[in-house]
């Protein structure tokens, strides 16, 4: 019985995927490009930085990156703290 | 972990250096071409596990320091917020030296160009407090594996 369940939800799932790929737009044109063209044009007068990739991980996104940074941190306080009481 | 055999350790001797060279060199030129902070970072982090892995966890102790290596992992983090706080007047994280003409205020050349080292503002310094963290962090992770590892075999032994 449930595996009759679990397989009429995955072929349903599975539809589901199959359509939305059959009706994913073609690749390379996005539908909504506003964002794109305005850091493409505005990133270098703006940040004064020629790596557009660098100026939104830095300066449109920072607080993304202020994320990463404390979750590394977070990393390594937790390896510190489980072998802490080995010395040598 | 136990050192590797003398070819190991001189072909290290050779490459460490270029190889953290060239990520300080990723790091600095974070703004300009691709790379930055994190990617930098972890190029410079792989030089200190490579000599890690071939001195032995007990004679790399001598020259990689994990309490140096933390101090400069905190220091890091802080230099990052608090540049991030700086530009609290208008935003927080808004580039306040960009456009400036002090430090790294140069206006950048509009169009397809090699590019010029005193721009960017705010972003080569983030770069450079994100790449400390970044390496710092890599290198007490295996510093500090290295050494509960080393324990455990210890353990087992005896």
């Amino acid at each position: 019985m449930k595996k009759i369940i679990f397989g009429i939800a995955f072929i349903i799932f599975f539809s589901f995927l199959i359509v939305s790929a059959i009706n994913m737009r073609t690749f390379g044109e996005p539908t909504y490009s506003e964002m794109d063209d305005y850091f493409i044009e505005n990133a270098q007068s703006e940040t004064g930085a020629n790596n557009v990739v660098t100026s939104v991980v830095f300066d449109y996104r920072g607080f993304d990156t202020l994320g990463e940074a404390t979750v590394l941190f977070t990393a390594v306080v937790g390896v510190v703290a489980l072998f802490r009481g080995v010395k040598k | 972990m136990k050192e590797m055999s003398r070819i190991v350790k001189t072909v290290t001797n050779f490459v460490y250096g270029f190889i953290i060279i060239f990520g300080f060199y990723i790091i600095a030129h974070g703004h300009l071409t691709p790379g930055g902070g994190f990617q930098g970072g972890a190029v410079v982090g792989s030089a200190f596990a490579l000599l890690l892995i071939s001195y032995g966890s007990l004679n790399s102790k001598k020259f990689l320091k994990k309490d140096i290596l933390s101090l400069f992992e905190g220091f890091g983090l802080i230099l990052f917020i608090v540049l991030g706080f700086s530009g609290l007047g208008i935003t927080f994280f808004y580039n306040f030296l960009a456009n400036s003409g002090g430090w790294f205020g140069n206006a950048a050349v509009i169009g397809v160009n090699p590019g010029n080292m005193n721009t960017g503002g705010v972003i080569p310094l983030m770069n450079i407090a994100v790449g400390l963290e970044v390496l710092s962090a890599f290198g007490v992770i295996v510093l500090t594996m290295a050494s509960a590892a080393e324990f455990t075999k210890k353990k087992e032994n005896s």
